[in-house]
């Protein structure tokens, strides 16, 4: 490849300038202000603050619920992006397969995609709505007392739901790219050799969608970790009570409802250290599997 | 519009801007919203038309919480508004960070207001007061937790609101749910079945008099009393004498409103709104007790939110707010107030002048609250004082949603809310130091 060399070496240094100058003040800053406090304890005007060393991470992992919102946030996120991303596939293969009226077909089911997350919590909480939901009816007719805001499980039912409606078009949009930009002729080819769709689906096309498929991967991990706070403080109208936090929404609550930044900046330490350990064992473990053409 | 009309609307918009300039102007961030927003917006209009120095901006800024959340941002960015609305729960941050607020008493003597505490209701004086009885926040809407019952569904069961816990349990809820009715539902444990359950039966709530002294402070939450009440209430709900809708204040009110529920625990301040929304004549009374515990049940604590001048602004603006302060205060004020909401009025004068008015002779039901607060009193019912104690709430909420779930049993809901709740307090201490 040729170098493209700059006539002054500066140049090209003040052309990243306003990228990098937003990534320090937006990104780095607030996190080294973040891994600051997280060693201090500070009253919540900020009168004083305490160096308290490792006091605040202490707190945070032994407290009685830190484990069980731990397990859920796992639970959570694997269930959403399982969901997202195998309905997404499904709706995106058949689709692809449709040649009548394909157009309209594609625009129903990408509009969800424009919906903002509080707007789409706010959609979710009036079907699941304990006494007029039309989902919630639904769960009675199937003999399933469904009761948003009172049982754990049923919130969380309703909260995974919400989120995999809101995150299902994103996916269809890069498989249906995915899935039309793989060779007609590697498809006619494979219909000869094999008749069976399903396993030609897998054997064929699905391997040639694995570079789409992990990105969306990461993608949907990162979304249901931290894109759904704002279908869960819908959901749970800014009062948890008894019912399923994440880990980001517990930083939020300690931080932003309890005003106690040391504790919330702690947990929130906790969380960029698991981001960087998920990114760095994504790219070294899972994306070998994957063959870019 | 054409070019003409855009041109003279401005013209009239700058000469109203500069006949405006010389006035100070103020900021107040609230948290009323609906029915009592509107309200609030006219208590502004009203004082602005009052008098030709001051401007007062009211400004919404979500729920108690953010409200105070959005202050302390400000604050620390030197940005605070003039006045914030602070919640009951959020009183021990305000009042605790010295240098935040400005004591209302001295901002009203300072700027040449008489003040005397005894003008304030016995039950509203003493809430957001400091250790030594000055009051540092202006109480504003002052309510608490009372009953509310659907007079239809009563007549049709044949009793009348319960007296005692005994009673609904035997008596009550029995025969209303034999009516076809959930007999009860409630919308806030923390605050109802917690604090004013303490408060209510004259039971300590926190050490170092509940909170307010200046020693350490440690919660006192689990005693035989109130784990006999959620022990009671876990049944209750199981037998399908009551209706728990998970925590959300609406989410429980809503089905005493479609009549579904014939009996509901709210604030005294839902009054206002209830009046617009329920469709069948309703009334109030007391919160009740259980006469296994007390046979002198005690007033319970002032509930609601008060205003804090913050620190940090000119003297012209705190001027401005003790105006402002002086106004609210009125007996004029404090009755419209107390009409159009359902707050209790927070003055003696204002009591005094909506009984003349024969407010409470047209609806009864309006002065339940404010006789519930002036009931003889106790030595643990002033009030409490704990730090973190949103935080509190929250593992308040959490756990109880856990015993009527049946995911916890109530003695080890009770353990753990005593435990952290405790670790909290320690915390706070800490940060306070």
């Amino acid at each position: 490849m040729k170098r493209v060399q700059f006539s002054r070496p500066l140049f090209p240094y003040l052309l990243l300038v306003p990228q990098l100058s937003i990534i320090l003040i937006f990104f780095y800053w607030p996190a080294a202000e973040a891994i600051r406090s997280s060693f201090y304890l500070e009253d919540p005007f900020g009168f004083s603050s305490t160096y308290v060393g490792f006091e605040n991470y202490h707190n945070a992992v032994t407290g009685s619920e830190y484990g069980n919102i731990a397990r859920f946030t796992l639970v959570f996120t694997g269930l959403v992006a399982f969901f997202s991303l195998s309905l997404a596939l499904l709706l995106a293969a058949k689709a692809d397969a449709v040649i009548r009226g394909a157009k309209s077909y594609r625009i129903f089911l990408m509009w969800v995609y424009a919906v903002a997350p509080p707007v789409a919590g706010l959609m979710g909480i009036l079907l699941f709505d304990q006494s007029l939901g039309p989902l919630t009816h639904l769960a009675e007719f199937f003999g399933w007392d469904l009761r948003l805001g009172v049982n754990y499980w049923d919130t969380a039912t309703a909260m995974i739901v919400i989120s995999v409606w809101k995150q299902v078009p994103i996916n269809f949009i890069f498989f249906l790219a995915g899935l039309q930009s793989i060779p007609r002729s590697v498809r006619e080819a494979a219909i000869i050799d094999d008749p069976s769709s399903v396993s030609r689906f897998f054997s064929i096309t699905f391997p040639l969608l694995a570079p789409t498929a992990f990105f969306l991967l990461i993608i949907n991990i990162t979304y249901a970790l931290f894109d759904t706070f704002g279908v869960i403080d819908i959901v749970l109208k800014g009062e948890p009570g008894n019912n399923p936090i994440t880990l980001v929404y517990k930083v939020f609550l300690d931080g932003f409802r309890g005003n106690d930044l040391g504790g919330s900046s702690a947990q929130s330490v906790i969380l960029m250290v698991l981001v960087l350990i998920l990114t760095v064992f994504q790219f070294r473990f899972m994306e070998r599997r994957v063959h870019y053409s | 519009m054409n070019l003409k009309s855009v041109l003279t609307a401005s013209v009239f918009a700058f000469a109203g801007t500069a006949a405006f300039a010389d006035k100070t102007e103020i900021e107040f961030w609230h948290a009323m919203g609906g029915r009592l927003g509107e309200v609030v917006n006219e208590i502004a209009t009203d004082f602005n038309a009052s008098q030709d120095d001051y401007t007062l901006v009211p400004v919404y800024k979500g729920n108690y919480e953010e409200t105070l959340t959005a202050g302390i941002a400000a604050f620390r960015a030197g940005e605070q508004p003039d006045i914030i609305q602070v919640f009951d729960a959020g009183a021990a941050t305000i009042i605790g960070a010295k240098g935040a607020v400005i004591p209302a008493q001295d901002l009203l003597t300072d700027n040449g207001i008489a003040f005397d505490a005894n003008d304030y209701i016995s039950g509203v004086r003493y809430f957001y007061a400091d250790a030594a009885g000055k009051m540092v926040g202006m109480p504003f809407n002052s309510s608490t937790p009372i009953l509310y019952y659907n007079e239809d569904a009563l007549k049709k069961a044949g009793v009348s609101a319960p007296k005692t816990w005994e009673e609904f349990q035997s008596v009550t809820a029995p025969a209303l749910k034999e009516a076809g009715y959930t007999p009860m539902a409630q919308s806030h444990l923390p605050w109802i079945f917690t604090e004013n359950f303490m408060s209510r039966h004259n039971l300590p709530f926190a050490t170092n008099e509940n909170g307010y002294g200046d020693a350490e402070t440690k919660i006192l939450v689990n005693n035989d009393a109130i784990k006999g009440h959620f022990t009671a209430l876990k049944g209750w709900i199981d037998d399908g004498l009551f209706g728990y809708y998970g925590t959300g204040w609406g989410d429980n009110q809503t089905p005493f409103e479609q009549g579904e529920v014939a009996m509901w625990l709210g604030s005294s301040g839902s009054f206002g709104g209830l009046s617009e929304t329920a469709e069948f004549p309703f009334s109030a009374t007391y919160l009740p007790y259980w006469e296994g515990v007390t046979t002198e049940p005690t007033n319970t604590f002032i509930g609601g939110a008060a205003l804090f001048a913050m620190a940090g602004k000119s003297a012209e603006e705190n001027k401005a707010s003790a105006e402002f302060f002086r106004f609210l205060t009125s007996a004029e004020v404090q009755y419209t107030w107390h009409k159009e909401t359902g707050y209790v009025p927070i003055t003696n004068a204002a009591y005094d002048l909506a009984k003349e008015d024969g407010h409470y002779d047209r609806t009864p039901a309006a002065e339940v609250g404010i006789q519930q607060l002036t009931l003889p009193a106790g030595e643990n019912t002033k009030g409490y004082r704990m730090g973190f104690y949103v935080q509190v709430r929250d593992v308040m909420n959490r756990e109880y949603g856990k015993i009527l779930s049946g995911e916890a049993s109530v003695e080890d809901a009770f353990q753990t809310i005593e435990d952290e709740s405790n670790k909290l307090l320690a915390r706070f201490a800490k940060t306070q130091g």
